[in-house]
């Protein structure tokens, strides 16, 4: 026996754990550490999804009609892969919007038409009040099974009860505190509720980890196995025949619940309130999106076993709708059933915490506030406090909804099952596809059409799938039901004009879902919309494009002041959240914000503000107020705009692309120039150097001369001397000549070669031969290693004996004037035959390796002269080489000296 | 100062990395009688600076390790040397490099190739004062 102290204290101290995990959440989000920024919270969330109706309702589902409570499932499953296309959309453009609820999205898509608006927040409320009264109905059932332990009497909840007596009426209350504390406690411009999200996340846990462990103790406490259940359900002819397909089974079922459930999934206002306005980040969807469907198949995993349990082991007086619950309870599982009510209680309470904040949303964003702020007299009343009426109405609006859930349970959820009451609500729900689905990717749906649509959609459900139940209920003659009213035979609400072969619940969700459609499309495409409307269309379908320009376009013509907007986001933000939001605006214009007039661009971004605190249509009425003259905007406008905002996007990309190339071709520009820059300094520097190594031996020719001149009694040996100098002066000048006009012949591409097949090792000998005398003079060793049988090079001899000439006698020079060795090796080379020679000098200093082949290259410092020779050796000996498509560079070596080694090609005839 | 009025033998140093240019002006100097001290490079000049206390230099400006300039302003910083008369023997005959000569302190500039005679009487000029 539970008594009922123990259960009222277990659900107030899982309520006060609840209360605690969004209080615990709302302070980390607000120091800053999200914990809803993260997929899996987001996925749990979205969990809100599975309510009382699939805790209890899907054993009971399954107990009637076999498998097919999986239908509501299958819908959101397959639709999952989409979201990242549909889902994604609808985040991105609330987001640009700050669009806080589904009325909000379809009356600012069709724009911003408040009665659109109305009929979604009213639809909204009428279809999914019965759906909360029916979370009320599980609870207070539940509650009194495990109280009462009344197994057989059920429903045991005693509808009677004066509302003061009645435990559920407090268990309202509770909820209506909750939901007030978290969900409408504060005017926030996102509309986020980390702390509520954090605790529906939670609560989704815990009842797919209850609903799990019930499944196992039915599986395995009261059955062997799993196997051993399904062998002895399978025994049981009445089990048997709900899971064997045959000409009787509705299989039409199973196709218009799937769909329906596909269509009404994302636009239950809880649902919306979680995947969009809650969201934190869109990629989150991509997680969720294979995270949702698996909690489904786990939640879902253990309800056939549960319903065979029940069917097998309790007596049929008890309804299986409550086997969750009573299975644990007549098996004197005290502790499981607790468990099992705490589960459904959590399904329960999280789908009506969440339903109540999005309605209370919905309805003071489009029907109170709008209303309030459009009748003059509670205008000049209250529009100076707009912002503690707004809250008013919500916690109001908050406390109204569950008061008449509560009031639709006492009065009319005693008639109907979980189910029925469930599938009502979905088909309410799914008239809205057509217009938020067409509004997103159709731009031709327009405001007529959506009205059309969801006009005709809701006529319909309420026709085939409301007005039986106030017949059941006794309200209206029984005799619509039997020969249609009026005696119309056509218009029976279960066979509409004839149609008679669908079950009642598909018969109404084909007949509302496809003339909804079909009245959406066709008035869309039949009549005009207005240049606001086809702006907005513009900016859905394509979200993409044009989500960081929104206030460029011209919603608003007409001034406004400065000071009027201000006036109006203090109202609502207060005045630190104002300036904050307007500095925002000036940094992402770069604009000053001066006082006086403000431009459309402002007006738009404080509409967009007050729309997230009070919903579109409020923040437009209230936008109206303060605008000076406003006119109408004309269709040609709306066009230009568009235009003109895409031609920005590209005229933006194009000038992206040409500022690249020009910063490349600047670039190129600077390179070449650089270039230029080193050529002339180079030639310069040739010109200065040519013309200084032609002074040196001028000086000494003229000097020599003039002494020569002036003193005729010179001694003969000075004189012949003297002379020598002269003419070894000259012809070093000439040699001098001679190589900077052959420099030139060589780089400007004019000299040309004798090729011929030529001994490499003979022209090295040739050439040491000609520098023998100097060898000799400075007592330099030389040593050869020529390798025998080296093939012929085709090659220039005269102009590879200069190369070789050249670099003997640099070596020669370099070399120091005691124990001077140069070595000379020739190699052949797989393609080509390698020429070394090297010396013992001071070598050539680090870092001029390439420089030396400059010519004239010269040391650092400008003001001293090379050691010996002109400087062009060097750099002509690389063009010859290069010449014979050679290369020449030179080696480090072990210790002091320097190493050259060529590379020529061996070219076959 | 010391010695500037005395009939001592006037000493000049010759300072270039040309061997032909020393030559010349070696023959020139030793003809004109006065004493002649030759180095091959600024160090080598700086050493026979300090050693011989010349009267006259005539420097070259474009050699290894040690160049010209930095040879004149060495000279005419210190006081114990600044009254050397310095002739600048270059082939440098840009304007800007010439200036650059009489900043470090050069009593004379003369580019190459340059005229015998003229060098000549200026060397004795200089002597004399």
């Amino acid at each position: 026996m539970l008594n009922e102290w123990v259960v009222i204290g277990f659900s107030l101290g899982y309520a006060a754990l609840l209360f605690a995990i969004a209080w615990w959440g709302e302070k980390r989000s607000r120091a800053g550490f999200s914990l809803v920024n993260n997929p899996y919270i987001y996925a749990l969330s979205l969990a809100v999804y599975c309510t009382a109706w699939t805790y209890y309702g899907s054993v009971g589902r399954a107990s009637v009609s076999g498998l097919q409570f999986l239908t509501i499932y299958i819908g959101p499953t397959l639709l999952a892969p989409l979201w990242w296309i549909i889902l994604r959309k609808i985040i991105r453009i609330c987001k640009a919007r700050n669009i806080t609820s589904l009325a909000d999205f379809i009356a600012a898509r069709y724009g911003n038409n408040n009665l659109t608006g109305i009929l979604v927040a009213i639809f909204c409320v009428l279809g999914i009040t019965p759906y909360i009264a029916l979370q009320l109905k599980a609870i207070a059932t539940s509650y009194t099974i495990l109280v009462h332990k009344n197994l057989n009497s059920s429903p045991a909840y005693n509808y009677e009860t004066v509302f003061y007596q009645d435990s559920a009426f407090y268990m309202v209350l509770a909820i209506i505190v909750f939901t007030i504390l978290f969900g409408v406690r504060r005017l926030d411009v996102t509309e986020r509720h980390e702390g509520m999200v954090i605790a529906i996340a939670f609560e989704s846990l815990i009842k797919l980890l209850v609903f799990l462990l019930i499944g196992l103790f039915v599986c395995f406490g009261l059955f062997d196995s799993a196997g051993d259940l399904f062998a002895q359900a399978a025994r049981n002819p009445e089990i048997s025949r709900l899971f064997t397909f045959s000409h009787e089974t509705d299989t039409d079922n199973w196709f218009w619940i799937s769909l329906l459930s596909m269509a009404a999934f994302l636009f239950f206002p809880r649902q919306f309130q979680l995947a969009v306005v809650e969201n934190t980040d869109e990629r989150h969807i991509k997680k969720a999106m294979w995270l949702f469907p698996l909690y489904l198949m786990a939640i879902n995993l253990f309800v056939l076993p549960i319903a065979f349990g029940g069917k097998l082991l309790l007596p049929s007086s008890i309804d299986a709708d409550t086997y969750v619950l009573t299975l644990p309870l007549a098996f004197e599982q005290h502790e499981i059933a607790l468990l099992a009510y705490i589960g459904g209680f959590s399904a329960a309470t999280s789908m009506i915490v969440m339903s109540a904040v999005a309605l209370s949303i919905m309805l003071s964003n489009n029907v109170t506030m709008p209303l309030i702020l459009s009748l003059p007299f509670m205008k000049q009343r209250y529009a100076h406090k707009i912002s503690s009426i707004t809250l008013f109405t919500r916690r109001f609006n908050v406390g109204l909804i569950l008061l008449l859930a509560y009031l639709y349970f006492k009065g009319v959820a005693a008639h109907f099952s979980l189910v029925s009451i469930g599938v009502i609500s979905f088909a309410a729900i799914a008239q809205f596809a057509p217009a938020a689905i067409g509004g997103l990717f159709w731009k031709g749906a327009n405001g007529k059409g959506a009205l059309a649509g969801l006009l005709t959609g809701f006529a319909l459900w309420f026709y085939t799938l409301v007005l039986p139940t106030i017949v059941t209920a006794g309200i209206l003659p029984e005799s619509i039901m039997l020969k249609g009213p009026f005696g119309l035979d056509f218009l029976h609400p279960y066979q509409l004009f004839g149609l008679s072969h669908l079950s009642p619940v598909s018969h109404g969700i084909f007949w509302s879902l496809s003339l909804n459609l079909v009245a959406c499309i066709g008035t869309s495409l039949y009549t005009t919309p207005s240049s606001r409307e086809e702006n907005q269309a513009e900016f859905f379908v394509d979200i993409f494009k044009y989500e960081n320009f929104y206030e460029n376009s011209i919603a608003w013509k007409g001034t406004a002041y400065l000071s009027d907007l201000r006036q109006l986001l203090n109202k609502l933000l207060g005045e630190t959240k104002t300036e904050v939001a307007l500095t925002h605006f000036g940094l992402k214009y770069q604009t000053e914000l001066n006082e006086g007039q403000a431009d459309a661009r402002l007006i738009n971004y404080v509409e967009k503000l007050l729309s997230g605190a009070i919903g579109a249509t409020s923040a437009r009425i209230m936008i109206a107020s303060v605008i000076k003259k406003e006119e109408e905007i004309k269709r040609e406008e709306v066009f230009k705009m568009l235009r003109e905002t895409k031609d920005i996007i590209t005229s933006n990309r194009e000038l992206q692309q040409k500022t690249e190339e020009l910063a490349r071709s600047t670039e190129q520009l600077r390179e070449t120039n650089e270039k230029l820059n080193l050529l002339d300094h180079r030639k310069n520097e040739f010109i200065t150097t040519v013309t200084h190594e032609l002074r040196t031996p001028l000086t000494s020719i003229r000097a020599f001369s003039e002494i020569l001149y002036d003193n005729p009694d010179l001694e003969e040996k000075d004189r012949l001397q003297f002379l020598q100098t002269i003419i070894k002066e000259t012809n070093r000048m000439n040699r001098l000549i001679n190589q900077v006009l052959d420099l030139e012949k060589y780089e400007s591409g004019k000299q040309k070669l004798s090729l011929v097949p030529v001994n490499i090792n003979l022209l090295l000998q040739e050439s040491l031969d000609a520098l023998d005398r100097l060898i000799a003079e400075k007592n330099i060793q030389v040593i050869k290693e020529l390798q025998y049988n080296l093939p012929p090079a085709f090659a220039d001899p005269d102009r590879l004996v200069q190369v070789f000439v050249n670099l003997l006698s640099n070596a020669i020079k370099f070399c120091p004037e005691e124990g001077g060795r140069i070595s000379v090796y020739t190699q052949q080379q797989h393609k080509g035959i390698k020429i070394t020679i090297e010396d013992n000098g001071k070598g050539i200093e680090e870092g001029s390796e390439e420089l030396i082949f400059d010519k004239f290259f010269q040391v650092k410092d400008q003001n001293s002269k090379k050691p010996v020779g002109s400087g062009l050796g060097l750099a002509i000996s690389k063009q010859i080489v290069e010449y014979h498509n050679g290369s020449i560079r030179t080696e480090n070596i072990a210790g002091p000296g320097a190493r050259f080694v060529i590379l020529l090609p061996i070219i076959k005839e | 100062m010391k010695n500037s009025h005395q009939n001592k033998k006037t000493k000049v140093l010759l300072v270039d990395d040309e061997p032909n240019i020393l030559l010349s002006l070696d023959f020139l100097m030793r003809k004109k009688g006065y004493g002649v001290f030759i180095a091959r490079n600024g160090k080598e000049a700086l050493q026979l600076i300090r050693a011989e206390q010349p009267d006259i230099i005539i420097l070259d400006i474009m050699m290894p390790e040690v160049d010209g300039y930095e040879v004149c302003e060495f000279v005419k910083q210190s006081p114990e040397l600044k009254h050397i008369k310095i002739i600048i023997l270059s082939a440098k005959s840009k304007e800007e490099e010439i200036e650059k000569g009489y900043q470090a302190g050069a009593d004379l500039y003369f580019t190459k190739p340059f005229s015998t005679r003229e060098l000549i009487a200026h060397v004795s000029e200089l002597a004399e004062r």
